[in-house]
């Protein structure tokens, strides 16, 4: 782990022992089990919109996405009767193209990722909203899908299955990231297209790869988050979900201007962000304060990681330049 | 040399955490002269040039301006004293026009509440300023339209627009061509006569020999010695700098040149859509291609490494013709670039030297598409060694690097492959003279190997040293090419601007 992803990890510990000494009720298993499973089902996009971030890159459109896809998962399922891993292959296979048509927009007509996903995020939710006619679609009374909503939103020994799909992805994607030759060249890339590109790289294909792990793991996620709500409202199903996935990313170290971040990082990250809203109910802060602690924690995670503060914390730069001696020996 | 001078430096003295980056350097400035300021990289110009402009403070001496001396300089202060620089990376904006640029920051504001900026006033301004500098556009150009040289004039008038005494030029000459030194060499002789003094840093001695009064050189932090105007001489100037005789800073080729290997024929570049290219490169040699800047030496370079679309023609390479429509593709073919901008092009300067040494062959340290972090660095310590790259630690970042090192690290990138052509663009900008030998003898190496080579350079020493042809370009077409024994600037200048020889006594 890098030393960023100890200092997310202890930044959650201490939020979350304040937490405890305030309210000891946040340590009880339901409560701890109810968070994992969120954890999970944020964490699970968080990680796709964070690849994306590494490339210099941004993703908007997820939230959309989930409310799209969410929509036509249940139309499959309840009106169409599409057998269930038909339609969960048709979800992410969903997710996938809208990324890679993302991606290509990005890298051969060289659109800006912001204006790219941007009219992505107004195009899906428009297309949802015109595709039930702005009604909530949900599963109704059948009991046809209680499997399936066992295998998306259940638990096993008590725990919630979005969470451990959240491990077997950040596992997977760890690798991916930090092991692969694919995870080095969207580093470099991150750090420096140009000179990837005169190494003979083919940019294009990496980034757009991003772009589609991204789609790709939104609609895996929307699988999870329509078991959970249980029925969409395609006008609100997942607002401000892309947001909350950019959240966790930069809190987790990525920066937005690409190259940096780790996949521990980002899974900390949505920890963290699940800890403060947790923390927002279960201390009786009103809940209309929500975004405002969450937006609070988030600036000063940040200013603490810039070199002014660094400079004006002692302790902070004795051990800081104690690393750089270690690290950089007379360079 | 009677005039008082304007400005002195007294035993000045810098540490940076423990490590001296300077000790007890002194030098002075008189009005009206050329100070020649040389040294390797790291010996310490540049600490040396930011405490005179109050970026850095010394930690010992004073810094006297018109006999009052102080012991640290402001920003403030030293532009009230005077004293201006001009950047080796330019710092022009080129959103702007030029007038807007020279009065950036102290733009003239018209009155009333609104305060608009006065362009008209301010572009009358700026015209006297380019004219005494020979400008060939006025103030109302856009400067992204302006060649490099030309914003470097823009940089020099805005000097005189603040009344600048002492000009300090830090590498000026690192993106200019033949033509266009000798013109800024012009404008500082015209900057001395008219009572400005100039600082002139360099690491292209002949131009140091053409301009300086005087010579001060930096070695290690401490003044080495001085030159007067008649002692300056290229022995003399590399004696100071690197502190010993600089034996052979060419290496001499151990084997002749073999048979053709790349043969370009009428190869067309969207830069000059209606000229054409042709071309032999031969096995084991090193091949000058000379030109002024904008000559269509670097389009010539993109299109062979498939940055650049080719229009028509063909690369031949071996009796093949290969068709190089990315940098992937020509990477395939053995044909290498070392760009001419190495921070932008060669290196990803946040990410290890480990990394940026495998980026472009990963692959071959993978499995199941999984890196071998081992083999990939014992990849990376086989070429640090070969290449003598000086760190004691692979694992930092490819910006901690100097110049010299950093090219190397670009160069360690592809000679973990098998080169068959390589294109160096600008081989040496900015590096300094001891890492220079040796990048010239990596390339004589390679050579020697058997690879072909292709040396872009502006440097006419480095032509004329290094290689064993040289093409030269002009106007997107090959003007002519000189063997061996034809090398000299004359003949090279005579075709780098078209024959026209009576042009050339007129430049």
């Amino acid at each position: 782990m890098a030393k960023k992803d100890w200092g997310l990890l202890v930044l959650l510990i201490v939020v979350g022992g304040i937490t405890a000494l305030l309210n000891p009720r946040f340590l009880s298993a339901v409560n701890l089990l109810d968070m994992a499973n969120l954890i999970g089902l944020f964490g699970i996009f968080s990680i796709g919109v964070g690849m994306v971030i590494i490339t210099g890159g941004i993703d908007l459109s997820v939230g959309s996405i989930f409310a799209l896809l969410g929509v036509v998962f249940i139309d499959l399922l309840v009106n169409r009767g599409v057998p269930w891993p038909l339609a969960i292959l048709a979800i992410i296979a969903g997710g996938i193209v809208l990324g890679a048509v993302q991606g290509l927009l990005v890298t051969k007509a060289k659109l800006q990722p912001f204006v790219v996903t941007l009219c992505g995020l107004l195009i899906y939710r428009g297309a949802a909203r015109y595709y039930t006619t702005d009604a909530t679609m949900g599963f109704g009374y059948s009991d046809d899908f209680d499997w399936l909503a066992w295998l998306a939103s259940g638990r096993s020994w008590g725990i919630p299955h979005p969470f451990m799909i959240l491990i077997a992805v950040a596992a997977i994607m760890g690798v991916l990231l930090h092991r692969s030759v694919f995870g080095r060249y969207l580093f470099a890339i991150g750090r420096n297209e140009e000179a990837a590109r005169f190494s003979g790289i083919r940019t294009g294909a990496v980034v757009t790869g991003a772009y589609i792990i991204s789609g790709g793991l939104a609609g895996l996620a929307t699988i999870c988050l329509v078991f959970y709500t249980n029925s969409v409202s395609p006008s609100s199903f997942g607002n401000f979900y892309e947001l909350y996935a950019i959240a966790a990313a930069v809190l987790g170290g990525c920066s937005l201007r690409g190259g940096e971040g780790t996949i521990i990082g980002i899974v900390l990250g949505t920890a963290l962000l699940q800890v403060l809203q947790n923390l927002v109910n279960i201390l009786g802060i009103p809940s209309s304060l929500n975004f405002a602690v969450m937006g609070t924690v988030i600036l000063i995670g940040v200013l603490a990681d810039q070199p002014f503060v660094r400079r004006a914390i002692p302790s902070l730069r004795r051990e800081r330049s104690a690393v750089r001696q270690a690290t950089t020996p007379g360079a | 040399m009677a005039a008082a001078p304007l400005l002195s430096l007294v035993g000045i003295g810098k540490s940076y955490a423990g490590v001296r980056a300077l000790d007890d350097v002194g030098l002075t400035v008189e009005a009206g002269s050329v100070l020649g300021l040389i040294g390797e990289n790291g010996a310490g110009k540049s600490t040396l040039m930011k405490i005179l402009g109050g970026v850095v403070q010394p930690s010992a001496g004073s810094i006297v301006v018109d006999g009052v001396a102080h012991s640290a300089m402001t920003v403030a202060g030293a532009a009230r004293a005077g004293i201006a620089f001009v950047h080796q990376e330019l710092t022009v904006l080129d959103n702007l026009d030029v007038a807007a640029n020279i009065f950036l920051g102290r733009e003239m504001l018209g009155g009333g509440p609104l305060r608009l900026v006065r362009s008209r006033r301010m572009h009358a301004l700026a015209r006297p300023l380019l004219e005494r500098l020979g400008a060939d556009f006025g103030p109302e150009t856009s400067v992204s339209r302006l060649l490099i040289a030309q914003r470097q004039l823009v940089e020099i008038a805005r000097a005189l627009s603040m009344d600048a005494r002492v000009i300090i030029m830090d590498e000026p000459t690192s993106s200019l061509t033949l033509q266009e030194t000798d013109r800024l060499l012009q404008v500082i002789g015209e900057l001395r006569a008219s009572g400005v003094a100039v600082i002139y840093i360099s690491h292209r001695l002949n131009e140091v020999k053409l301009c300086a009064d005087r010579v001060v050189c930096l070695r290690d932090g401490r003044v080495a010695g001085g030159l007067a105007r008649d002692e300056i001489t290229h022995e003399a100037m590399i004696r100071l700098m690197i502190g010993r005789e600089l034996r052979a800073l060419y290496t001499p080729p151990r084997s002749v040149p073999q048979g053709a290997l790349c043969v370009i024929d009428r190869l067309v570049t969207g830069a000059f859509p209606d000229r054409e290219v042709s071309l032999t490169v031969h096995r084991g040699e090193i091949l000058g291609l000379a030109g002024l800047v904008g000559s269509g030496r670097t389009s010539l370079a993109r299109a062979l490494f498939g940055i650049d679309p080719i229009l028509s023609g063909t690369v031949t390479l071996a009796g093949e013709t290969v068709t190089v429509g990315s940098p992937r593709a020509a990477i395939a073919q053995g044909i290498y670039l070392v760009p001419e901008d190495r921070k932008r092009e060669g290196l990803v300067l946040d990410m290890p030297l480990t990394e940026n040494i495998s980026l472009a062959s990963l692959r071959r340290y993978a499995r199941f598409s999984l890196v071998d972090r081992a083999a990939e660095t014992v990849a990376a310590r086989r070429q640090q060694g070969a290449l003598k790259i000086k760190t004691h630690d692979l694992a930092v970042h490819a910006a901690t690097l100097s110049g010299g090192n950093q090219q190397k690290v670009v160069l360690a990138k592809w000679l973990s492959m098998a080169p068959r052509l390589i294109v160096f663009d600008e081989p040496t900008r900015g590096i300094d003279v001891g890492a220079k030998g040796e990048i010239y003898a990596l390339m004589r190496a390679l050579a020697d190997d058997g690879v072909a080579i292709v040396m872009i350079s502006s440097d006419m020493e480095e032509v004329i040293g290094v290689s064993d042809r040289v093409a030269v370009m002009h106007e997107g077409r090959i003007g002519g090419v000189l063997e061996r024994a034809d090398l000299s600037e004359f003949n090279i200048l005579r075709l780098a601007v078209g024959q026209d020889a009576e042009t050339l006594e007129s430049a």
